[in-house]
């Protein structure tokens, strides 16, 4: 019978942070890209978590992953308020022609 | 002495004129009036002066005043010695009887051009010439070295280049003061070697230490022929001022001026200059220099009363008569008759200036008719000119009674003198013989111009007496040739006061064995006498020899010149007034010698064959060695730098802008890789974010760098 380790945890959290940040680069609508900053962080949790119970650190990765959620949620709700406007003023969300920054 | 405060009254005499030049020169445009402010200031500059020369005359007559100041000084200098240049004035007789000959003409001139050149578009600008030509005239007279000399003596040959030159759109007048101007200049070459020579020599350029110099026997170059040469050279200067013969071609066309300045600067004051100088030089003229001295004076006496003889212009028969009675007081000079010569200067000068005046007024009154020929008669019409005249006339005939006669009398029987001291009788007859010639000519231009039938009826009917202001200069220059201002005894200034206290000949400082015999009698006494009292004037005592020569020519000169004088006023009434010779015939027989003489001797054609045409031809070839030599030597150079200069540019084209042009293409290669990174995509930006970070991250952990750089951590 095979214990979960700590590396189990990372196992799963680098490649959860792996799909985030192929969501980030690779999707061309903005959501989507929004979504993967979503996975990115929800990769984070995870090592704070599994950090806070094999590394002996009592309950702050647990705080600090609570910290994160709501802090994912807030950034969510702006991200989503900048999207909107990005969509009024393009007629879109796709992120690949949105190059104005460009020149 | 010290209670008259000499200098300061020169100074304020010499600077007064030059006031008047410029302000008349700056305001002459705007304020018509400007002229009268020159004229009231000559007048009272003649104020001074008469003030001046009656209180030096009348109470200091032996004593001198001398101021001068350093003007450079260099200290040491090497290769020459002790370097300082002083300027000064020196106030003695000569000076103050000069001083008043020259204000009181000029002041006369001014009065009388105001009426003679009313009208003329430059009138105030003609006082203004006048006031600066006075001005430089004074500096030549106080001065009492030889740089003020010069300068002075430049001055007023721009004075009377500028007055000459006044109607300048006449080409005959702006041809005749360059003219003037350049011939002077070829004998102020003489003057300043002469100068040179003196200044390497002594050091100095105050006469006062010259003499001093020459009299302990400092020569320059230890050689009493470069003495000589000195005086000649300094001389040189005066045969171009003074018109003397070979340069006197100048002044007959000098007459291109305006009348009133022919009187002033040509006649009377700036040709005086010459015999001045010589004057004033004269201590340190040896005989030989003499004796070139008064050979030039006798050529010029003879060689100008010849051509006037026939000239019928008016200006130019005066214009001869100036030069040959110039001649004169040279030759009076070269014979050791030092004050008769000036003497002469100073009588001629009021009756030269009288007759100039006096043909202004004729000029005037016949609407400038020149012409003589075209005269006549004009006797009725204009009789104050006309009297005037007469005076003048007999004065420089030598007639009694008139200055003229004193003076001539005194010159002639020097040169009587001279001639049976030393043999050389030649001056005495030229003298006697000018002085018939110069009768004969003054009286045919008397006789054409006043008697006799008019031949221009038109002009002679409009004729009319000059103003106030053009006669009484005249009647006051008749008055100052009449004897008695001159001495009280009509038949000799012998004993008068002018000959006796006023003018004294100065000892010549030349040494013993380089000076006529009869120069001076007493030897080293007399120098340590002027080293002591340098303010007192030295006087020469002639010697027993000379005196007695003078004694004995006395009477003899005074009858032979009365005789010719008299006999050349008759051939000139016979000839022209009685009419009993038929001149036309005359002059038929004797056509070569009346052509020689009216035609000038050939001077001026002589002149431009061989000056000016050698002068013409040199410059052709110096035109042509520039044309040919230097401008191929200038081209040949431009030629090669325009090669240089291709060579430089193709350079510069290739290579220079081939490795700047290397540089932007490379520049602009390398842009179009690094702009490719700015794509305005963010998630390219990310991309190229995480690939530093793992990069950066594989750096840290495994301590590889790229580009062989070390890790330092």
């Amino acid at each position: 019978m095979h214990q979960i380790t700590l590396l189990h945890f990372l196992f799963v959290s680098s490649t959860l942070f792996c799909l985030g940040l192929f969501c980030v680069v690779a999707r061309k609508n903005a959501i989507m890209v929004l979504m993967g900053i979503e996975l990115i962080l929800n990769s984070a949790n995870i090592n704070f978590v599994a950090f806070s119970r094999f590394g002996g650190f009592g309950y702050n990765g647990q705080i600090a992953a609570l910290f994160v959620i709501i802090l994912a949620a807030a950034e969510s709700a702006i991200a989503l308020a900048i999207v909107l406007n990005i969509y009024k003023m393009f007629n879109n969300v796709n992120v690949d022609e949105i190059d104005n920054m460009r020149e | 002495m010290n209670q008259i405060p000499f200098i300061q009254i020169a100074l304020i005499i010499l600077f007064l004129p030059l006031a008047g030049f410029f302000f008349t020169l700056l305001f002459g445009k705007k304020i018509k009036q400007m002229y009268l402010f020159e004229t009231a200031i000559i007048t009272i500059a003649l104020g001074l002066s008469i003030y001046m020369a009656w209180m030096k005359l009348a109470y200091f007559a032996a004593e001198r005043v001398v101021s001068e100041f350093t003007w450079i000084d260099m200290g040491n200098t090497p290769g020459f010695g002790k370097l300082t240049v002083e300027l000064g004035m020196m106030i003695d007789n000569v000076t103050v009887l000069l001083l008043f000959v020259v204000c009181l003409i000029s002041a006369l001139v001014h009065y009388f051009s105001i009426e003679y050149m009313k009208g003329d578009k430059r009138y105030n600008r003609f006082f203004a010439y006048l006031g600066i030509f006075t001005f430089s005239m004074l500096g030549i007279v106080f001065t009492h070295n030889m740089l003020m000399m010069y300068i002075f003596w430049e001055l007023v040959g721009l004075s009377s280049y500028l007055l000459i030159g006044f109607w300048y759109e006449k080409k005959s007048a702006s041809d005749a003061a360059k003219k003037a101007f350049i011939v002077n200049r070829v004998g102020d070459v003489g003057m300043l070697a002469g100068i040179l020579i003196m200044f390497i020599t002594y050091k100095t350029f105050t006469f006062d230490k010259i003499f001093l110099a020459i009299s302990q026997g400092h020569l320059p170059f230890n050689s009493e022929f470069w003495l000589t040469a000195l005086g000649i050279l300094l001389f040189c200067g005066a045969i171009g001022k003074s018109a003397q013969f070979p340069l006197h071609v100048w002044l007959p066309d000098a007459m291109e001026g305006p009348t009133p300045v022919s009187a002033l600067i040509h006649a009377a004051t700036m040709v005086a200059a010459g015999v001045y100088l010589t004057v004033r030089i004269f201590p340190l003229l040896t005989g030989d220099a003499l004796l070139f001295i008064a050979t030039v004076g006798a050529l010029s006496a003879f060689i100008p009363a010849t051509i006037a003889l026939t000239q019928n212009d008016i200006k130019k028969v005066l214009a001869y008569s100036t030069i040959s009675q110039l001649g004169y007081m040279v030759m009076a000079l070269g014979v050791g008759a030092y004050a008769y010569g000036f003497f002469h200067l100073v009588t001629h000068a009021f009756f030269k200036a009288g007759l100039f005046l006096g043909s202004g007024s004729v000029i005037h009154a016949m609407h400038h008719e020149q012409d003589i020929q075209k005269m006549g008669g004009l006797k009725k019409k204009l009789p104050k000119t006309y009297y005037t005249f007469l005076i003048f006339s007999l004065a420089i005939s030598g007639i009694p009674l008139t200055s003229g006669f004193l003076s001539k009398d005194g010159i002639l029987a020097s040169a009587y003198a001279f001639g049976s001291l030393t043999g050389y009788k030649i001056f005495a007859i030229t003298g006697f013989l000018v002085a018939l010639l110069t009768a004969f000519y003054m009286f045919r231009l008397l006789i054409l111009t006043f008697h006799g039938e008019p031949k221009n009826k038109e002009k002679y009917d409009h004729a009319h007496e000059s103003p106030a202001l053009m006669t009484y200069p005249l009647i006051l220059l008749a008055i100052l040739s009449i004897f008695a201002f001159y001495t009280a005894n009509p038949t000799s200034a012998e004993k008068g006061w002018v000959m006796q206290t006023w003018l004294k000949t100065p000892e010549t400082v030349v040494p013993q064995s380089s000076r006529y015999s009869f120069m001076a009698k007493h030897e080293e006494a007399t120098v340590e006498n002027k080293e002591a009292q340098p303010q007192h004037e030295t006087t020469v005592v002639h010697s027993e020899e000379y005196m007695e020569a003078m004694h004995h020519a006395h009477y003899p000169a005074m009858f032979l010149s009365l005789g010719v004088a008299v006999l050349g006023i008759l051939t000139a009434f016979f000839f022209y007034f009685w009419k009993k010779v038929d001149t036309d015939k005359l002059v038929n027989s004797i056509k070569p010698l009346y052509n020689f003489s009216l035609n000038k001797w050939y001077f001026d054609e002589l002149y431009d064959m061989t000056i000016v045409n050698g002068t013409m031809v040199l410059s052709r070839f110096l035109a042509w060695f520039d044309n040919t030599i230097v401008d191929g030597i200038v081209n040949g150079s431009a030629t090669v730098t325009r090669f240089i200069s291709r060579v430089s540019g193709l350079f510069d084209t290739y290579v220079v802008d081939g490795i700047v042009n290397l540089t932007a293409t490379l520049s602009g290669l390398l842009g179009i890789f690094v702009r490719k990174i700015q794509t305005g995509k963010v998630q390219t930006y990310l991309i190229l974010v995480i690939f530093s970070l793992v990069m950066l991250t594989f750096i840290y952990l495994y301590k590889i760098l790229p580009f062989g750089l070390e890790f330092k951590m």
